[in-house]
Order: C-alpha cells, then sequence, then structure tokens
C-alpha cells in the first residue's frame, strides 16, 4: 500500500499541471523570502485567498512550493545584508554576513543553498519513512520532555556568550524578562503590559529579531558610507568553493539535517530557536572555534542545512495531528480544510497518497527553489556593492512593513525603533544579541511547559527517560564545549571586536550594565504582587539577571581593561576615521520617521523619508531622488494591495477618515 | 434556563414582527446594488484561524448572492485576543454596507464578562449571519464510565483538563464540569485544542473536548479502538431557544441530558444560566457576521437575502464538509434571536462567573 501511494504521488506530482503550481508558490516563496523580515506566514497568507475552490492537490502544490524555498531565499538578506531575512534564518547571520564583508558573498551563498539544498532533501526523506512511524515518537513528547528541551535551547548561551559568560547570562534573562511580558501561560495574569492591549499577548518575535539585529546593521553600514562589500566589487569568484565547502562538511551537514528534522518533527518547540540550536551546537562541537562570528563557512552550513530540513519534519505534527509547527503551517492546516481536508490519522491509511503528494512535492519544490536561488544570487549579491546610502531606505521601508505584519499598528514601529536602540547599545557594549534572543523565544515555552510538566506529573517528571536522556545530552555538550575551550584557548567572537579601551572612559559601559539592571528591578517589583504561580518565573529570572549584572558591573568599575566583561565598540578612535552619521543621528532618522508616521499615516511617511533621506544623507540628485522614492513607493503599494493590509495610521487619518483616497487610508 | 427561554422567545416575537414589517416592503432591498464595489469582510484573527477559514469559506457565495455581485475580500486585523480588530470597526466602520465584522465566541466572551478593555457593543451591530459550532468531551476508557449516567463512581476523583485559559473558549467546559459536579483540574496554557487532544493522548490530561470536525476524523478513531468514551455533547439551540441534540453526533446525550442522566434531575441554578449564556455564545451561535449599526434597513436585508440564499447553493452545500459542519445556519428571520442569545447575559450570571473566575482562577477583569 505504502509503495502503491508514493508511486501514485510521484505520478500525480510530475504532471505539468502540478508542477506549474508549485511553481507559482516557488516563485511567491521567492520573492516573499528575499525581502527581509517577510516569512512563511506572509506568503501562505498572499496565497490562501486563491485556494479556495481549487483541484485539491494543485492547491496543495502551490502552498507547499512556498516552503522550501523560503528557507533558501531568506539567505539573501541574512548573508548580504546582515539582516534576518526570516525569524528562522538569524544565526545565519553570525557567520554569513562577516563573510560578505570580507568579499566572499558568493562562496557563503553557494554553501548555503548547496547545504540548504542537501538539508531540504534529507527533511523530504525523513518525512517519507517517518509519517508511517512518527506518531509514537510525537506522543512521548509531553510537557516534561518539551520542557528539557527548551532547556537545551537555553543551554547554548553558553556557547553564544563569547568572551563574557556573565554578559551572556544577563542578556539571555533580560531577553526571558521580555519574553515574560504579556499574559502568564499558567494563570492568565496580565504582567508589564502597562495596561495596554498591544502588549497583552506579549511582543511579537519578528520586531525582537529585526530591531536586534537588523537597526543596529543598517546603522553600522550607514555610518561606514561605503557598499556592504568592504573590499568592493569582487563577487564572481567563490562560487565553487561554496560548494567544496558543503561537499567538505558533507557529514556534519547530515546530521544538522537529521537533528533539523527531528526538531521540527516535535511540535511545541517552535522553528525560529531551531536556528540558534543548529549553530550552538556545531560551535559547541568543532575543535577549532576561532573563526566563529568572524566568518566560518560551518556555521552557514550548519544553520541552513537544519532550518531547511525542520520543514519536512514540522509537516509531520500538521498531518498527524492537525497540530501547525508555526505560523505558516497553521496557514497552510487552514488551506487543507478550505479544500475539505481534515488532517489526523487518516493521513497515512486512506489519504496516504495525498500525504506522499506533500512529500514529493516538497522536494520538488526544494530542487526547483534551489535552481531558482542560484540563477538569482548573482544579481541580487549585486546590492552589496551599491552604496549603502542608497540601499538603507529601502532597508528600512522592508524592516519597517515586516514590523507592523503581526499586529499592524502603529505600535509595532514605536517597539520596533525602542528595541532597536537597545539593540544598537547592546551591539555597542558588547552584549550577545543572540542570548538576548534566544532567552525572548523560549520565555514563552520554558514558563509553560515547565509550570505544565509540573501540573501533570510533579516533580516526579525528573525521572521520565526522555527527560533524562535529554539531561544527559546537555551536560555533555555544554562539558565538551567547555573542555575543547579551555584546550585551544578560544572563545567565538558574536559582537565583534572591543575597540581600544585603553584610552576610553567607561562611564556609558558602567550607565548601560546599570540600566540592565534597573530592568531586572522593575521586572522585580512590577511582578511580585501576582498571583504565586504567575510570579515564580519573572521573579526567578529577575534574580538570576541582576545578580549575573552584578557580575559584568564590578570589572567594570573596578576598571579591569583586560575582563571580558568590559568591552565598547565605540571609541575617539573609532568615531574619527567614519562620517558623519552619527548613531545617534541615525536614531533620530528613525524616531523622526515613525513621528511623521504618526501624524500623515505610513505612505505619506514612506514618501517624505525616502525625499528627506536620499537628498540629505544620499546626497542624491533630484532625478536619482524621483527615481527611488517612486520605486519604493510602488514597492509598498504593491505589497499592500496583494497583502490586503491595513497600513499603521496617524492623526491624519484620525481626522479625515472618510474624505482621503487610497492608500493614505486603507 | 427558564429566563433565558423566556428572553428568547421574547427575542423571538420582536423578531418575526420586523421581519413581518420588511415582508410589506420587499422592494426595498432591490434598491441596494453593489456592483463594482468591494466589500470589506474584517476578521478580528490572523490568518488561517477559525473565523478566518469560516470568513473565506463564506466570501465567494456572499458575493454571489448579494446584489451586483461585489467583489467580497477578507481584511485580518489581528492582535488585543480579537478585542482589537473589533474596538477599531466599532470605531470606524461607516455604515453602507461595504465593512462587514466577522466574531467569533472569543471576542463575546470579554463582552459578556464586561471585560474593561471591550469598547463594542454587540447590541448596536446588525446581524446577519450566525454560525454555530458544537463538541463533545470525552474521558478515557480505563475509568470503567460507559456513558453520563455512570459518571457518579468518579465524582470524587480528579480529572485534569487541559486548557487554554480561564477566559478563553475554555470557559465552557469550566462551566460545564462545575455544574455537573466533576473535580476537574485544569491546567493553563495550551495554545489550541489541537494540544489539548495530544495531552489527552499522552495520559496527561483526563478528560478533553474537540470541537466536531477535529472529534470525528481525530477521536473518533480512539473510541472505535476502545481508548476513549464519549460522555455528551454541547449540543445545538432549536429557534425556541431549547437544546437539542448535535446534528452531528445524533447518537450522544447533549449536556443537559447528560446532566440528567447523572444526577435524575434537571440543572437549573446561577451557575447553569451562566453555564448556558456561554455555551450559546461559544458554541450555539459561535460566528455572527454583523453590519456596523446605523445601517439603512434594505441593506441589512439584502446581506441576509444572500446569505440566506447562500446556504441554500448546492455548491455550497456541497463543500460545506469540514468548515460548517452539519449545522443549520442560521439566517434571514432566525438570525436575530439566536443572536441576542449569544451576546446578551443576565447580570447576575455575570457576576457570578466573575466570582467564579476570581476565586479560583485569580482571573481579574478590571
Amino acid at each position: 500500500m505504502v509503495v502503491d501511494a508514493i508511486l501514485s504521488a510521484l505520478s500525480t506530482v510530475l504532471t505539468f499541471q502540478h508542477i506549474q503550481y508549485l511553481m507559482i508558490g516557488v516563485v511567491v516563496g521567492l520573492i516573499v523570502g528575499v525581502l527581509p523580515g517577510l516569512g512563511g506566514i506572509v506568503g501562505m497568507s498572499l496565497l490562501l485567498p486563491f485556494v479556495y475552490g481549487m483541484e485539491p492537490t494543485l492547491a496543495l502544490a502551490m502552498l507547499i512550493g512556498i516552503l522550501p524555498v523560503l528557507s533558501t531565499s531568506d539567505t539573501f538578506a541574512s548573508i548580504l545584508m546582515g539582516i534576518p531575512g526570516s525569524s528562522a534564518s538569524q544565526a545565519t547571520i553570525l557567520d554569513g554576513f562577516p563573510l560578505a564583508k570580507k568579499g566572499q558573498a558568493a562562496r557563503a551563498l553557494s554553501a548555503a543553498f548547496s547545504a540548504s539544498f542537501i538539508g531540504g532533501l534529507f527533511g523530504a526523506l525523513v518525512l517519507t519513512v517517518s509519517v508511517l512511524v512518527a506518531r509514537p515518537l510525537i506522543l512521548s513528547f509531553g510537557a516534561a520532555e518539551l520542557f528539557m528541551l527548551t532547556m537545551f535551547g537555553l543551554s547554548m548561551v553558553g556557547v553564544l556568550s563569547g568572551s563574557s559568560l556573565a554578559k551572556g547570562v544577563a542578556a539571555c534573562a533580560a531577553g526571558l524578562a521580555l519574553g515574560a511580558v504579556g499574559a502568564a501561560p499558567a494563570t492568565g495574569e496580565y504582567r508589564m503590559e502597562f495596561g495596554t492591549l498591544y502588549l497583552m499577548n506579549g511582543l511579537p518575535l519578528v520586531i525582537v529579531g529585526l530591531a536586534l539585529f537588523a537597526v543596529p546593521e543598517i546603522g553600522d553600514l550607514l555610518r561606514r558610507n561605503s557598499s556592504i562589500a568592504e573590499n568592493g566589487g569582487t563577487l564572481g569568484a567563490g562560487w565553487k568553493q561554496g560548494l567544496k565547502d558543503t561537499w567538505l562538511y558533507k557529514w556534519m551537514s547530515l546530521r544538522l539535517a537529521g537533528l533539523g528534522a527531528l526538531l521540527g518533527m516535535i511540535p511545541g518547540l517552535g522553528g525560529s530557536v531551531v536556528d540558534w540550536i543548529a549553530y550552538g551546537h556545531v560551535v559547541q562541537t568543532s575543535r577549532d572555534k576561532s573563526q566563529f562570528g568572524k566568518g566560518d563557512i560551518r556555521g552557514v552550513i550548519a544553520v541552513e542545512s537544519t532550518t531547511a530540513s525542520k520543514d519536512g519534519g514540522g509537516l509531520v505534527p500538521t498531518l498527524l495531528f492537525g497540530i501547525p509547527g508555526s505560523g505558516a503551517m497553521a496557514i497552510f492546516l487552514a488551506g487543507m480544510v478550505l479544500i475539505g481536508l481534515q488532517p489526523g490519522p487518516a493521513m497515512v491509511s486512506t489519504n496516504l497518497d495525498v500525504t506522499y503528494t506533500i512529500v514529493w512535492s516538497l522536494a520538488l519544490a526544494n530542487v526547483l527553489g534551489t535552481a531558482l536561488c542560484i540563477m538569482l544570487a548573482p544579481a541580487i549579491a549585486k546590492i552589496t556593492i551599491v552604496r549603502y546610502p542608497l540601499v538603507a531606505p529601502f532597508m528600512i521601508l522592508v524592516i519597517t512593513f515586516a514590523a507592523f505584519q503581526p499586529n499592524r499598528s502603529l505600535y509595532d514601529l514605536v517597539a520596533l525603533v525602542v528595541l532597536g536602540i537597545v539593540g544598537i547599545l547592546l551591539r555597542r557594549f558588547g552584549w550577545p544579541r543572540p542570548a538576548f534572543l534566544i532567552g525572548f523565544v523560549l520565555a514563552t515555552q520554558s514558563e509553560r511547559y515547565l509550570y505544565q510538566a509540573l501540573q501533570f506529573s510533579g516533580w516526579s517528571f525528573f525521572t521520565r527517560p526522555i527527560v533524562l536522556v535529554i539531561a544527559a545530552i546537555i551536560i555533555l555538550s555544554v562539558g565538551f564545549s567547555m573542555y575543547s575551550q579551555r584546550k585551544s584557548g578560544t572563545k567565538i567572537e558574536v559582537e565583534g571586536k572591543s575597540a581600544a579601551t585603553l584610552t576610553q572612559s567607561m562611564w556609558p559601559q558602567i550607565a548601560f550594565t546599570l540600566a540592565v539592571m534597573a530592568l531586572f528591578v522593575f521586572t522585580f517589583f512590577e511582578t511580585i504582587n501576582l498571583s504565586q504561580l504567575g510570579r515564580v518565573f519573572p521573579v526567578s529570572i529577575a534574580v538570576v539577571g541582576f545578580g549575573a549584572a552584578l557580575l559584568v558591573l564590578w570589572p567594570q568599575i573596578r576598571g579591569n581593561r583586560a575582563s571580558g566583561a568590559v568591552f565598547d565598540a565605540e571609541s575617539k578612535e573609532v568615531s574619527d576615521q567614519l562620517n558623519a552619521m552619527t548613531p545617534l543621528k541615525y536614531i533620530g532618522w528613525l524616531v523622526g520617521f515613525v513621528a511623521t508616521i504618526a501624524l500623515v499615516g505610513y505612505f505619506l511617511a514612506v514618501v517624505l523619508f525616502f525625499v528627506a533621506f536620499l537628498r540629505l544623507v544620499a546626497k542624491s540628485g533630484w532625478l536619482q531622488v524621483l527615481i527611488l522614492t517612486l520605486l519604493g513607493a510602488g514597492l509598498l503599494l504593491v505589497m499592500t494591495s496583494a497583502l490586503n493590509l491595513t497600513l499603521p495610521e496617524g492623526l491624519l487619518q484620525q481626522h479625515y477618515y472618510d474624505r482621503l483616497p487610497w492608500p493614505l487610508v486603507s | 434556563m427558564q429566563a433565558i427561554t423566556r428572553r428568547l422567545k421574547g427575542a423571538v416575537a420582536a423578531a418575526l414582527t420586523v421581519a413581518s414589517l420588511t415582508v410589506a416592503a420587499p422592494a426595498a432591498a432591490q434598491d441596494v446594488d453593489f456592483s463594482g464595489k468591494t466589500i470589506e469582510w474584517w476578521i478580528p484573527f490572523s490568518e488561517g484561524g477559525g473565523s478566518d477559514v469560516w470568513a473565506r469559506f463564506f466570501a465567494p457565495y456572499l458575493s454571489r448572492h448579494l446584489p451586483g455581485n461585489p467583489n467580497v475580500i477578507i481584511r485580518n486585523v489581528p492582535g488585543g485576543g480579537s478585542i482589537t480588530g473589533t474596538n477599531e470597526f466599532a470605531a470606524r466602520a461607516r455604515p453602507n454596507g461595504l465593512q462587514l465584522l466577522g466574531t467569533s465566541g472569543s471576542t463575546q466572551f470579554p463582552f459578556l464578562l464586561g471585560d474593561t478593555r471591550v469598547r463594542y457593543d454587540y447590541a448596536d451591530f446588525e446581524p446577519v449571519l450566525v454560525s454555530p459550532t458544537g463538541g463533545v468531551v470525552y474521558i478515557p476508557a480505563s475509568f470503567g464510565v460507559e456513558d453520563a449516567s455512570q459518571l457518579g463512581q468518579i465524582a470524587d476523583q480528579e480529572l485534569v483538563y487541559a486548557s487554554q485559559g480561564a477566559t478563553s473558549l475554555d470557559l465552557v467546559p469550566m462551566l460545564a464540569f462545575e455544574v455537573m459536579g466533576l473535580n476537574v483540574r485544569h491546567v493553563f496554557g495550551m495554545t489550541g485544542r489541537g494540544d489539548g487532544r495530544l495531552a489527552f493522548e499522552r495520559g496527561e490530561a483526563t478528560i478533553d473536548y474537540q470541537t466536531s470536525s477535529a472529534y470525528l476524523t481525530n477521536v473518533v478513531p480512539l473510541v472505535e479502538a476502545g481508548t476513549a468514551v464519549p460522555l455528551f455533547s454541547y449540543g445545538v439551540l432549536d429557534s425556541e431557544g431549547n437544546v437539542q441534540r448535535d446534528p452531528s453526533f445524533p447518537e450522544i446525550p447533549h449536556f443537559i441530558e447528560a446532566y440528567e442522566m447523572m444526577h435524575g434531575e434537571a440543572p437549573s441554578g446561577v451557575a447553569f444560566d451562566a453555564y448556558m449564556a456561554f455555551f450559546s455564545s461559544g458554541f450555539a451561535a459561535q460566528k455572527p457576521a454583523m453590519l456596523p449599526g446605523g445601517t439603512p434597513e434594505n441593506i441589512v436585508q439584502a446581506y441576509r437575502d444572500a446569505f440566506a440564499a447562500a446556504v441554500e447553493d448546492p455548491e455550497l452545500i456541497a463543500n460545506a464538509g469540514e468548515v460548517l459542519g452539519e449545522y443549520n445556519q442560521a439566517t434571514g428571520d432566525e438570525v436575530v434571536p439566536l443572536y441576542e442569545v449569544a451576546t446578551t447575559i443576565d447580570p447576575e450570571a455575570r457576576e457570578w462567573v466573575r466570582t467564579y473566575l476570581s476565586e479560583n482562577h485569580s482571573v481579574m477583569l478590571d
């Protein structure tokens, strides 16, 4: 029966019509994936309106077509611009972007695509087999096991802390505290939401990811006032080198693809931490750690093969139990229901041929997607040799557009700018942003699963076999990593180099450390009066974070410049050689942009921002300003009408809602 | 129950009066013409949720049956647990028939509970369609309980329910268990009913419910394998406001029957009134589609006619399976009475639920 189903699915997939619809999905996925910050949710939402009334297998082909190309094409933004292409590819930045800056963008991209290709095919292969037998595996992961997996994720903070473990722990605790904003999983009590509706469900991951990585990176690139590739113009070479790299690390790539498929298969962990686990894992298990964070190709390969294979894994719980592993899967599920397919046990009995149609479509879409990305890569990679001030307004347009997708609210943009300033400061003072992000991503899950595990099985959950196995893996991997780190004496660099700290005043970093401590104090007093179950998590975080921050503060106050905790990327020498776009001015532009939106709404503000920025910062001529502004506005209008969006509104819209035409009101 | 039935009967009478008035002016709906227009159907949830699927399913038929065949598009306005989008609609939407709102039980509940963040009033909207849904409560076969009449055997045993939260749609099973006299511990933080079912299959939860289509595809196999036993369905409301068996599960007793099987008498009291209010809002009339308050009568009528024609559309009937189930969609004159039951609550029952939630689950609604 299984062989029949596989063969009949194969013959369905290889028809012209099927490939045609698959291709629609692939192209949409490619466009959405290339634009930073937009992910599977946007891609799926774009196609969902067309699904109803379509021939079921064609509709499935179209939706499935998006998935593999997304995790391939989001690499462009991560590697070329240092901006997370989607929430699932943040870890690619750590090594991919330094490679691009060194002028090795082509090598990084081809390694990423080939790793992604291997991972994607491997994921489909895993899906072929595991969909038949995964039921008991998925059922063996209860709240207790999921809690241990979140601990596994948090243990990666150890290797991602860079030069100061105390800073890593404190940054992670700050991320956890930010993640605790909103309704408490155990009681539904609202914590630190300042009485606003906006914060009641917590902050969206897209915003935090963009704020931490994209906002500081754009600022830094603007400051250098050159193109992204520092030595300019050499893209062509390296395509072959990247393929060789992947071939050299093929076993590592397959191992991580297996890990990705497994983690994707377990519902409840969420796709956005898998990349960090993969990155942490490869750092932990590598003997020579000296190049990580500065452009080690292994960092790119590991993350890409893992994220590509997790989609295949993620389909398993979606099809077998109707439990979506991610936001994109939730919409895929809706698409299935709209065409009359209800996921459940029948997907591996009476509907097995449909299941295998999905699996084969996934594999084929992976091949097509990789081919397209390779074809487009030379053209897209040219962006790294364009003068950055001309690129920046588009980047700011796209990241703000991506930021208001979750809530479609002006507050999304306020949150982006406020957290963006935090991101700039974290970067400047060498607080590891990956640790912060891991904390944020895992905050809700770790609290929820600990509480549920205790409710379901009491403290005895620690004696469950899978829990013990995961605990052993955590201890082994952290232990191995510490051992090899001590032996080689190298630590990874996640926040670049500290500037010469000898001549420089210490007060800015001390002030920032104090501000972080104030955050923990605030968390403590804001949540101490809640019920026992609602406060235990944030209060513990506040205490741990405060302690770790004290350990950071101590060498800073003593002025021990050799300590890993002392770090400041700013210095007189640095600021002298760079042009006039200081961080303060950059923040001023961002705040000004959001303030303009609050006055006249998003569309008009974008037009004004483009004109002002291109004239004053990029010093463009009027013709160039006109062309680029039209391009930006056109891009925005196409995206808005395709997604049928409401754009954030300002005072103008509030007062003259009825009299304004589209796109001033929407 | 009586209070609700009385109110319902009054509402039916009122609706019939309105209906008889509008029958006298059938030409009014003819004046409405939406040709070349685009109608935005606001859904205060993100893409892919139950309400989104429901609206997307209806949209092409609404377009086909409205005068002038306008383009009907879905506008998702997510955030704030659906309060944000509904607040915005209430403040923004113009009564010209070009904007329609579809909400769900999770939008109705904060309104019924008197949540201070709610700035919409269901009494202001003009309902044009009400879609019911249903669900079945089941327990593991290992308890040895064969049906609701034997529930007394486990009355003193603690059951575990995996819940999405005390003020979510899972408030309905919470009140049902409370009225029924079952000893249930609620473990919160599930992200969907699928999570709850998984917890049940893993043995972590020992009582669960699933909505109709999920029950049919995922729980019926467990029942057939002899590992799960259905206890009761929530049932549906007939046009007199009485609870009837769910048409998807004619062989399973509804809640009130199950209560009688267990206790030998019909349920009554303020807790039961509260259950009935939230059951109506969360299941029997879960998804209403509404026009803004003040929309001219002829436009409202055009919409009601369009939905009435849509649910008779043979193509819709053929495709309704997974989305609408076996349920009778309230259209035309049936809309108003069902809508009123779903969006109103006796003040005494409201106060009882608020006290219950704050005492048992420290939920503060102010």
